[in-house]
C-alpha cells in the first residue's frame, strides 16, 4: 500500500469514526441511563431499527428531517415504556424481554417499512468543519453532523446530572441498591421505567441517524447490532456518559476500517473487517469482567454483574 | 423486588399441588392466547379482518399435504435450533447465538461431506452424511464451548457474548463462502462446492420431508431422557437452579456449563449440516434464513422442555410457512409472521409474572 493510500485510509477512518460513532454514542448513552437504574435493555437494537424506519417515514411525509428525528425518539419512548413496564412485573427477565423486543421491533419496522425503501426523504444537514482544507478527502472526513455535536453536549449534561442532581442521585441509588432505595421511599419501578423510556428515546434517535444521515436511506439491513453492542460499550465506558463518547469513537473507527479499505480498492477480507467491532466488543468485555469481582463501576442491581 | 403485591399470596395457605400443576399449564396457554389476541388487534388496526388472517395462517401452514410439507421442512431445523437454546437453559443460561453455530455447522458439513461423497460408491453415501453431520456438530459445539468458557471462567454474560459471536460467525461464513471456499461455478449466488443431487439426504418414507426431521425428534427424546433421568441431567438442573448450592455439594458447575453449551452448539451445528446436505446442497446465504432466531422463541415457548420443543417447532414452522400465502392472498408483507413471533415472545415472557413461584 502506498503512503497516499495509507493516508487516505487513515483520513477515512477518522471521518468514519466521527460519522459512524454518532449512533453508537446515542444508543450507548441510552443504555447507560437504563443500566444506571439497574436494568439491561437489549431491545434497543429493535428500537433503533424501528426508529430508523419511523424517522425516515415521518421525515418523508413532513418534509423535515428534524421532525423525523423527534418522531423516532418518541417511538423509542414507547418501546422503552413497554420494556420498563413488563420488567416491573415480578420474575420477568429484563434480558429475555430485550431479545423479544428485538424481534418485535424488527418485525414492526420491516412490516411498515416496505413502502419507504424507494422514496427519498429529506436528510439531516451537516457542518463543513473542513472548509479550510484543500484536501477533498479531509473535507469529506470533517463533514460533521449536528447530531454528533448534540450527542457530545448531551453526554456532558448527563455526566453532570448524574453526579449533581436529585434525579441523578435517585437513579444511581435505585441502580446500586434496591434495598437502600426502598428504605428511602423511592419508587424503584417508576424510576426504572422512566430511565428505560429515556434510553428508548436515545435509541430511536440513534436509529434516525442511520436512515437520515449515514448510510442515509431506509432498508432492512440498516442496523447491524449497534443496539446489542451498546451493552458492551457501556461496560467499556464503566457506566459513565463521557466514557461512552470515547467508546463510541473507538467503535466508530473500528467499524469504518472495512469501508475505508474498500474505498482504496482493497476488497480482501471485507466481511472480516466488518466483524472488527464485534471482536473488539467481545475482547473488551472479556478484559473487563472477571469471576472474582464485579466490573468496576457497575451498578449493583444489574443482572449481568450479580 | 416488590413487597406489596406478594403479601396477600403469602398470607393465604399454599395452593394445593393440583392447582399448581394447573397453573403450570394455564399460564403458558394463556400467554399464547394473549399473544394471538394482541396480533389480532394489530391486524385489525391496519384494516384486516383478524379471523381471515388467522384462517389464512392455518390454511397456509396446516390445511393441505403441501402446506404440511412446507411446515415440516421448516420445523426440522427449528427443532434443533430450539434445542440449542433449551439445552444451555437447563444450566440457567440464555444462549441465543444459534444462527452462528448453524452457520459454522453448514460450512463444516459442506467442506467435509462434499469431497467424501465424491469418492464413495452410491450405496455408501450415508457415510458422507455421517461425516458431514459429525463435522457440523463438532463445529457448532466448539463455537459454543467458547461461550461456556467465557461464562464459567470470566463471568461474561452468555446472552450478550453469544449474540456478538453470532455476528462474528456470520461474517466469517460470508467471507469463506464468497472467498476461499467459493465454487467458481456459482456465479450469481456465491456458494461452496455443491453436493451432487444424487448424494443429497433423501425423504422419509411416505413423506416429502427429509430425514433431518426424524433426527431432530430423536435428539429431543434423547435430551429429555438425559435431562430428566440421568445423574448428569440432574446435576445440570441443580447447577442451573442454584449455582451456589451446586458448588457447595461439590458439583463441577463450570464444567457443566461448558458441556451444556457444547450440547446446544452441536444441536445448532447439526441443523446447519442437515440444511446443507438435505435442502440446499451447499453452504450459501439461503442457509441463514433466521432459524437460529426463531429457535429462541421455540425454546421459550416450550419452557425449555426438549419434548415440548417438537410441537412448538411445528407450530412456528407452520406460521413461517404461511407467510407466503399471507403475502399472495392478503397482500401482507412477509414481516407479518415476524410481528406475530415478537408478540408471542413478549406475551410468553410476561406470563412469567403469573407463574407459581416454585416453578421455573
Amino acid at each position: 500500500m502506498s503512503v497516499d493510500a495509507l493516508l487516505s485510509v487513515l483520513i477515512a477512518v477518522l471521518g468514519g469514526a466521527i460519522r459512524v460513532s454518532t449512533p453508537f454514542l446515542f444508543v450507548s448513552l441510552g443504555e447507560c441511563i437504563t443500566e444506571r437504574a439497574g436494568r439491561i435493555n437489549l431491545g434497543l437494537e429493535g428500537t433503533m431499527v424501528f426508529g430508523a424506519m419511523f424517522g425516515y417515514a415521518v421525515s418523508y411525509h413532513s418534509g423535515s428531517a428534524w421532525v423525523g428525528v423527534l418522531a423516532a425518539g418518541l417511538s423509542g419512548v414507547v418501546f422503552g415504556l413497554v420494556h420498563g413496564a413488563l420488567c416491573s412485573l415480578p420474575r420477568v427477565n429484563d434480558i429475555a424481554i430485550g431479545v423479544a423486543l428485538i424481534i418485535l421491533g424488527l418485525g414492526l419496522a420491516f412490516f411498515f417499512g416496505k413502502g419507504y425503501i424507494q422514496p427519498t426523504a429529506p436528510r439531516l444537514p451537516s457542518l463543513e468543519l473542513g472548509a479550510w482544507s484543500d484536501s477533498p478527502a479531509l473535507r469529506a472526513a470533517l463533514q460533521v453532523n449536528v447530531l454528533f455535536l448534540i450527542g457530545l453536549v448531551l453526554a456532558l449534561c448527563l455526566s453532570w446530572a448524574l453526579a449533581n442532581t436529585r434525579w441523578g442521585l435517585q437513579l444511581r441509588t435505585v441502580g446500586d441498591s434496591a434495598d437502600a432505595a426502598r428504605a428511602l421511599g423511592l419508587s424503584i419501578n417508576r424510576t426504572r421505567i422512566v430511565a428505560t423510556a429515556l434510553g428508548g428515546f436515545l435509541g430511536g434517535v440513534a436509529g434516525a441517524f442511520l436512515s437520515l444521515y449515514y448510510p442515509g436511506s431506509w432498508n432492512e439491513g440498516l442496523s447491524s447490532g449497534q443496539g446489542v453492542m451498546a451493552v458492551a460499550l457501556v461496560i467499556f465506558a464503566r457506566w459513565r456518559p463521557m466514557g461512552c463518547v470515547r467508546a463510541a469513537l473507538i467503535f466508530g473507527g473500528a467499524s469504518s476500517i472495512g469501508p475505508a479499505l474498500q474505498a482504496v480498492g482493497i476488497q480482501a477480507g471485507y466481511h472480516l473487517w466488518n466483524a472488527a467491532p464485534y471482536v473488539l466488543t467481545l475482547a473488551i468485555m472479556l478484559a473487563s469482567t472477571s469471576r472474582a469481582r464485579a466490573s468496576i463501576g457497575a451498578p449493583g442491581e444489574l443482572a449481568m454483574t450479580r | 423486588m416488590d413487597l406489596a403485591p406478594r403479601a396477600p399470596l403469602q398470607a393465604s395457605a399454599r395452593p394445593p399441588a393440583g392447582s399448581l400443576w394447573l397453573r403450570g399449564w394455564l399460564v403458558p396457554v394463556g400467554s399464547v392466547l394473549a399473544g394471538l389476541f394482541a396480533f389480532g388487534l394489530f391486524v385489525a388496526a391496519i384494516g384486516h379482518n383478524p379471523l381471515v388472517v388467522f384462517a389464512t395462517i392455518a390454511e397456509g401452514g396446516f390445511a393441505s399435504s403441501f402446506a404440511w410439507q412446507n411446515t415440516l421442512l421448516r420445523a426440522a431445523p427449528l427443532i434443533l435450533t430450539g434445542l440449542a437454546v433449551a439445552l444451555p437453559a437447563q444450566a440457567g443460561l440464555v444462549v441465543i447465538g444459534a444462527e452462528g453455530a448453524l452457520a459454522f455447522g453448514a460450512l463444516a458439513a459442506s467442506v467435509v461431506a462434499v469431497p467424501i461423497a465424491s469418492q464413495l460408491a452410491p450405496q455408501s453415501v450415508p457415510l458422507a452424511w455421517l461425516a458431514g453431520g459429525l463435522a457440523g456438530m463438532a463445529a457448532g459445539g466448539a463455537w459454543y464451548a467458547l461461550i461456556g468458557l467465557f461464562r464459567a471462567r470470566r463471568g461474561l454474560n452468555e446472552t450478550i457474548s453469544s449474540l456478538l459471536m453470532s455476528y462474528i460467525a456470520i461474517a466469517v461464513f460470508n467471507h469463506l463462502v464468497e472467498g476461499p471456499l467459493r465454487d467458481a461455478a456459482s456465479l450469481n449466488k456465491p456458494s461452496t462446492l455443491p453436493l451432487p443431487a444424487e448424494a443429497m439426504i433423501g425423504s422419509l418414507p411416505g413423506l416429502e420431508v427429509h430425514w433431518g426431521l426424524l433426527l431432530g425428534i430423536v435428539a429431543c427424546l434423547l435430551a429429555q431422557i438425559v435431562i430428566s433421568r440421568s445423574t448428569w441431567g440432574f446435576s445440570l438442573r441443580v447447577a442451573g437452579g442454584n449455582p451456589r448450592a451446586a458448588m457447595l455439594v461439590g458439583l463441577p458447575v463450570g464444567t457443566l456449563i461448558v458441556l451444556a453449551c457444547v450440547a446446544g452448539g452441536a444441536s445448532a451445528g447439526l441443523a446447519g449440516a442437515i440444511e446443507v446436505m438435505a435442502v440446499h446442497g451447499s453452504a450459501n446465504a439461503s442457509v441463514l434464513a433466521g432459524y437460529g432466531t426463531t429457535g429462541i422463541l421455540v425454546s421459550f415457548m416450550a419452557r425449555h422442555q426438549p419434548l415440548a420443543v417438537i410441537p412448538v417447532a411445528v407450530l412456528m414452522g407452520g406460521i413461517a410457512a404461511a407467510g407466503s400465502l399471507l403475502q399472495r392472498r392478503l397482500d401482507l408483507p412477509d414481516a407479518t409472521t415476524m410481528v406475530l413471533q415478537g408478540l408471542l415472545f413478549v406475551a410468553i415472557l410476561a406470563g412469567d409474572a403469573f407463574r407459581p413461584k416454585d416453578q421455573r
